[in-house]
């Protein structure tokens, strides 16, 4: 697909207020807990104590018992899963690899894992209800660490997990659910072409999205059966896909509204409360209302997979890479479905390299079932290889942005997925990165630097959208996306583009699944691109509509009539060059009529001025980052300040540049959260052991310096506007930018992350590297 | 003995100015009573624990956790919440510069900051980036990296003061 | 919240039959660390007794002998008072370190200490600085030392029925001034993993005749270290008496591993931090008049 690229625009690349920032600041806008429904009860769901065990019984006759107490459930209340796939997902997936993480059934595979739940008439009388039904467990074995897990006689995390990927099959069942590998060229002889190998094996944490509004949501069942859903979600027609199939009802009969929604990143792609809330709903007859406790988010919603990757890279004294091998082992949780083959496929496609083998095993453990986090997978391997090619570059002697360059995929080059890049902005990403001050300021002693670029590959997928054109010329643009991070501002660009209005006249709402085509969800960085790619489709529709109607209107043929700065202008007279606004105003030939004139009389030319467009977007086009860190390490302490930092990104297109940037310093945040503090810390018993923000360490204000931002266009050849996404690879560079930078500062080669002060404190008074 | 056998409390406060009585539980919180009780869903509950700061809100004056207090306490005491921080149909400086920064993502954390940098800019008029970023160390924002929350907040500060007679 | 009963006396006294009237009765200052508590579960207190509307608990009284602190005076009370800036920076840099500005609008130096934490940011400040506590009973009032109210984690020397009214400071020699540092692993948000506090008095010649050393976060109590105290004395505070003070502390600290810090970490850290301590506070005490 090509489609000619435009470059110069009136309204795309400029930064208006966000349509929806005044609800945002005054706390008008409304979230997932935020919708309170006359008559509306609570709903609190009963968590396992228990880490593995099988459910002997369940007793809700005490909480029944309390006056208040509305309605209660079990998995007795969902449809068995069976072998059945959830229809319509956007990865294959089992319904019985979700359905028991909405509600056990039979057995428990991870401590807080959801076993009951209550509704009742206050959130405190839930809460009391819910600690009334009695549960009977069996408790068994368990196992928390991956490598313990892959042990010789480890507890068996399901009794029916026989590897995939591996054949012949095997016979036996194990922890080890999935395994694969990937490869191209000769690995052995590119090793012997090598002057420098670098070896190593880098180990990053569990950690949680964190995002800050805990998952919530209102269900209201009417008495035909009907399913009314208020939720935050990244996706609402996800929400109702996977609701209908999970409790069984005709997705017809549901409907969902997104909330506005409090943070995602990946974490808010599935359903936990919403099928649990519309069963409560279904069976008390009223509106219930679940929000999750911090707790419960973390214990009980989608952590993060962590991972090791075991990377070995050779190079050429000239700085030629000429091998690069990552063996990833990735931690599922209780279920299958952790994203290992992104970790596989996409650490390494920011090189060029003949002899490329990457593998991956995916490993079960009795934890909460692993979900999407931006750019899922990516991080987890992108660190093992940044950090070796920085090892390489101090082996070498050479510049780490130089050995880079010499390296980096460019138009052309074919990654191990196999899919040619067409033209892509590494090379000037790093280039911006070397020219950036950052990466030329002094450092002083106990300071170090850490460079490292990324590459991710960005969604597509399906978007929906419809325009309508009120009396006044004004424009609402419907799609079904939850505006996550400012995506409304991005509708409301590219529509304002093509009709050639102030961005001011259009109204971008996010609608309810009965009020918009179908839009996959908020997520894989696809929004700007495939949503706001239906949006522009529209548009144009839109476009050719009032041309044609404008032609009508003046006797002319379409093809005489032009769409300019807002208004059909004929081409009568004299060629289009020549129209000037003083010139057409002027000239008694030149036919006008503005949007507005002509919505005001849309009833006397065929009516109300309307488009839908969909599309199945096939033109996503790679992101790739580069990021500069400086730190500083307390030789004392093992504490690490980052001193600066400097983020180059190519968007393709900044839609809305000051909400590019916003996605590059926010996933940077992440990154270094990641890198330095943020991780789950489990017991003896498999219990979560920091399931708060007071010991899960996200990043506060006053641990940061500002982060600087260079947004890199090289137009995406594939949209209209040259857009990419921009929401995933920000957090792809982080890990070892920092990693590298306190190395660096410290003197050290700490390759288990977090490098959290005892770790590092170790490391320097062992003075030798772990 | 249930929740509901205990009697309830009743509360007269002032809440952005205005009289409001309200019922509560001895034990409710703050943020609970103001969000389902009173509507008030601008201020957000984001951990409970008083850990996030999406729940800040002034209490006579002095921010605080409205997770943290409980309603009973407000007895007799002013409570200013996000939704009285615009006035006479006018933005607040600092809710302006956040828009004007894009110094939101998600903007669930927004209401508290907004709080909380509006009573940082009324008892230090000049704060510098450092004092700001520590002033705001409550108020975890999971999307933006802080740095166009603290570039809002600073130039907020310097239109107060341009403003200020 | 599990059922509760509220009550917020006015005076002293009314507090006092407040709290002797029913078991189980928990006092409510700040209540940063209480409401946290029963909101996990961890208590379940059946009377709370908001004493924020008591006088004597929400003053600040200074004469020419001491400092009185009520117990329930907030954070952003304490640190913005310059009085207490002057004369115990340190305590209030303690005070003031325990959580956000949101924190610092209600938690009280009483909370800190009622609470028993081992890692409580105000106490080891309190020890150095010799502050008593006024303790108020049925039985009439009693005063112990800083260092003696606390037992062990969450547990204090309180008897059923009594509570804490006002902690006093003596004002301070000349020359004289305290410091206390903490280590987190973010700069904010964080519980300590290891505290110190210094209180030291120099001479004319800047040679240091008292001190006292407290360490927090490293035993079931904010620990008095005599033994860190006696290497900074008689000397000027040079690189052996600090490395003695600071290998001391490391000694004397009887810490445990946890999610927030080991054993080993605890240990080295603290000392790092009473000799950083010790320096600010003798940089302090040389910059101050006479």
């Amino acid at each position: 697909m090509s489609t000619a690229v435009k470059t110069d625009f009136r309204v795309v690349g400029s930064r208006p207020i966000r349509p929806d920032g005044l609800d945002k600041v005054t706390g008008r806008a409304k979230y997932g807990a935020d919708l309170n429904l006359p008559g509306q009860i609570f709903g609190h769901v009963v968590r396992s104590p228990h880490a593995a065990a099988v459910i002997k019984s369940i007793d809700f006759s005490d909480a029944l018992a309390m006056p208040g107490v509305m309605a209660v459930m079990s998995a007795d209340d969902l449809p068995e899963p069976g072998d059945r796939l959830l229809p319509g997902a956007e990865v294959e997936m089992k319904l019985k690899d979700i359905s028991p993480v909405i509600m056990a059934r039979g057995r428990v595979l991870y401590h807080s894992q959801a076993v009951a739940a209550v509704a009742a008439t206050t959130p405190a009388l839930a809460a009391e209800a819910a600690g009334r039904v009695r549960i009977e467990y069996e408790v068994l074995p368990h196992v928390v660490d991956m490598h313990e897990a892959l042990a010789e006689g480890a507890p068996l995390v399901q009794d029916d997990i026989f590897t995939q990927g591996v054949e012949p099959p095997p016979t036996v069942p194990s922890n080890l659910s999935l395994q694969m590998e990937l490869a191209k060229g000769d690995l052995e002889a590119g090793f012997a072409e090598a002057d420098v190998v670098v070896e190593r094996t880098y180990s990053v944490p569990m950690c949680h999205q964190a995002y800050i509004e805990p998952h919530a949501c209102v269900a209201r069942v009417d008495e035909g059966g009907r399913v009314d859903i208020w939720c935050c979600t990244q996706g609402p027609f996800m929400v109702r896909n996977m609701t209908a199939e999970l409790i069984g009802v005709e997705l017809g009969k549901i409907k969902v509204t997104a909330s506005e929604i409090g943070g995602g990143f990946g974490g808010k792609t599935t359903v936990y409360l919403e099928p649990l809330a519309a069963v409560l709903a279904r069976k008390s007859g009223r509106p219930v209302k679940m929000a999750m406790s911090r707790d419960e988010v973390f214990r009980a919603s989608g952590p993060v997979s962590p991972a090791e990757t075991r990377v070995k890279l050779g190079v050429t004294r000239d700085g030629r890479i000429t091998a690069l091998e990552t063996d990833i082992l990735m931690d599922s949780g209780a279920f299958t479905g952790s994203p290992l083959m992104p970790s596989v496929l996409f650490g390494n496609a920011q090189y060029r390299c003949d002899n490329v083998r990457s593998r991956g095993r995916e490993v079960l453990t009795n934890k909460a079932k692993m979900w999407a986090y931006r750019a899922p997978g990516a991080p987890q391997s992108t660190v093992a290889v940044e950090c070796a090619v920085n090892e390489a570059a101090e082996l070498l002697g050479m510049d780490p942005i130089e050995l880079r360059l010499k390296n980096a995929v460019e138009e052309g080059d074919v990654p191990l997925y196999g899919v040619p890049f067409q033209a892509v902005g590494l090379k000037e990403c790093l280039e911006a990165a070397r020219a950036h001050p950052n990466y030329s300021a002094p450092l002083g002693p106990n300071q170090g630097r850490g460079v490292a670029c990324a590459f991710w590959i960005n969604a597509g997928m399906q978007s929906s959208a419809t325009l309508h054109v009120a009396s006044d010329g004004s424009v609402n643009v419907m799609t079904g996306n939850p505006d996550i991070g400012g995506s409304r501002a991005s509708m409301a660009l590219c529509a304002a583009e093509v009709l050639g209005i102030p961005v001011e006249q259009v109204r971008p709402a996010v609608v309810d699944t009965d009020s918009v085509g179908f839009c996959d969800s908020t997520g894989g960085s696809r929004t700007t691109l495939a949503t706001g790619g239906a949006v522009i489709k529209a548009a144009e529709m839109l476009v050719e509509e009032l041309c044609e109607r404008a032609a009508a209107v003046w006797g002319l043929e379409p093809e005489e009539v032009e769409w300019r700065e807002g208004r059909a202008l004929s081409r009568v007279g004299f060629g289009l060059d020549e129209v000037t606004e003083g010139r057409a105003a002027a000239d008694s030939e030149q036919k006008v009529l503005t949007l507005a004139e002509m919505a005001a009389s849309a009833g006397m030319t065929g009516g109300p001025l309307t488009a839908s467009a969909s599309l199945h977007a096939h033109n996503a086009a790679p992101g790739f980052a580069v990021n500069v860190c400086d730190a500083e390490v307390d030789p004392d302490t093992g504490k690490v300040t980052i001193l600066r930092y400097t983020c180059a990104q190519d968007a393709g297109k900044a839609v809305h540049p000051a909400y590019v940037e916003g996605q590059m310093q926010g996933g940077a945040v992440q990154g270094i959260g990641w890198a330095l503090n943020e991780e789950y810390l489990y017991d003896e018993q498999g219990v979560l052991q920091n399931a708060g923000f007071l010991d899960y360490r996200i990043p506060v204000a006053s641990d940061l310096p500002m982060i600087d931002t260079v947004i890199v266009e090289v137009p995406n050849a594939m949209h209209p506007f040259g857009v990419r996404g921009v929401g995933e690879v920000p957090i792809c560079p982080p890990m070892p930018a920092v990693v590298s930078a306190v190395n660096a500062a410290a003197g050290t080669r700490v390759c288990t992350l977090p490098l959290s002060p005892p770790r590092l404190l170790a490391a320097i008074q062992s003075g030798e590297a772990d | 003995m249930g929740a509901n056998a205990v009697k309830k409390i009743h509360v007269s406060t002032t809440i952005n100015g205005e009289p409001r009585e309200f019922l509560c539980e001895p034990g409710q919180v703050l943020s609970e009573v103001l969000r389902l009780t009173l509507d008030l869903t601008g201020t957000k509950e984001g951990c409970t624990t008083g850990d996030c700061g999406a729940c800040s809100v002034t209490l006579d004056g002095a921010l605080v956790c409205s997770c943290l207090v409980l309603a009973a306490e407000t007895e007799g005491r002013e409570i200013g919440t996000v939704e009285g921080v615009a006035r006479g149909g006018e933005l607040h400086p600092v809710q302006q510069k956040i828009l004007e920064h894009a110094a939101l993502q998600c903007g669930i954390c927004t209401p508290g900051i907004v709080v909380s940098a509006k009573a940082l800019l009324e008892q230090n008029p000049d704060p510098s980036e450092e004092e700001v970023r520590y002033w705001l160390a409550g108020n975890l924002c999971r999307c933006t990296g802080y740095d166009k929350i603290i570039r809002a907040v600073l130039d907020a500060a310097a239109t107060m003061r341009e403003e200020a007679p | 919240m599990p059922s509760v009963a509220y009550t917020a006396p006015t005076s002293l006294q009314e507090a006092a039959q407040a709290l002797a009237g029913t078991d189980n009765a928990r006092v409510l200052a700040g209540g940063t660390d209480l409401l946290v508590q029963m909101r996990l579960g961890l208590r379940e207190p059946a009377l709370l007794v908001d004493v924020k509307r008591i006088p004597e608990l929400t003053s600040i009284d200074l004469d020419g002998e001491r400092l009185l602190l009520g117990a329930a005076v907030p954070g952003a009370v304490v640190t913005a008072d310059p009085d207490i800036g002057r004369l115990f920076p340190g305590f209030q840099e303690g005070l003031g370190l325990i959580g956000s500005s949101q924190i610092q609008g209600r938690a009280s130096v009483g909370g800190n200490l009622c609470n028993a934490s081992p890692a409580a940011d105000s106490v080891p400040s309190l020890i150095v600085n010799r502050a008593r506590c006024h303790i108020l009973g049925t039985q009439g009032t009693r005063s112990v030392a800083a260092e003696d109210f606390n037992t062990g984690p969450a547990s204090n020397c309180l008897a059923p029925g009594e509570m804490l009214v006002a902690v006093e400071f003596p004002l301070p020699a000349a020359r004289s001034s305290d410091a206390y540092l903490r280590f987190i692993p973010r700069t904010e948000m964080d519980i300590a993993v290891a505290g110190a506090a210094v209180a030291l008095t120099l001479d004319e010649s800047g040679v240091c005749t008292d001190a006292r050393v407290a360490i927090g976060a490293v035993a079931p109590t904010a620990l008095l270290v005599p033994a860190a105290a006696e290497a900074l004395i008689g000397g000027s505070l040079d690189e052996a008496s600090l490395q003695q003070a600071a290998a001391a502390a490391s000694e004397a600290a009887r810490p445990i591993t946890d999610k927030r810090g080991t054993v080993e970490y605890r240990k080295t850290v603290v000392g790092v931090l009473v000799r950083r301590a010790a320096v600010i506070a003798r940089d302090r005490a040389l910059a101050m008049e006479g």
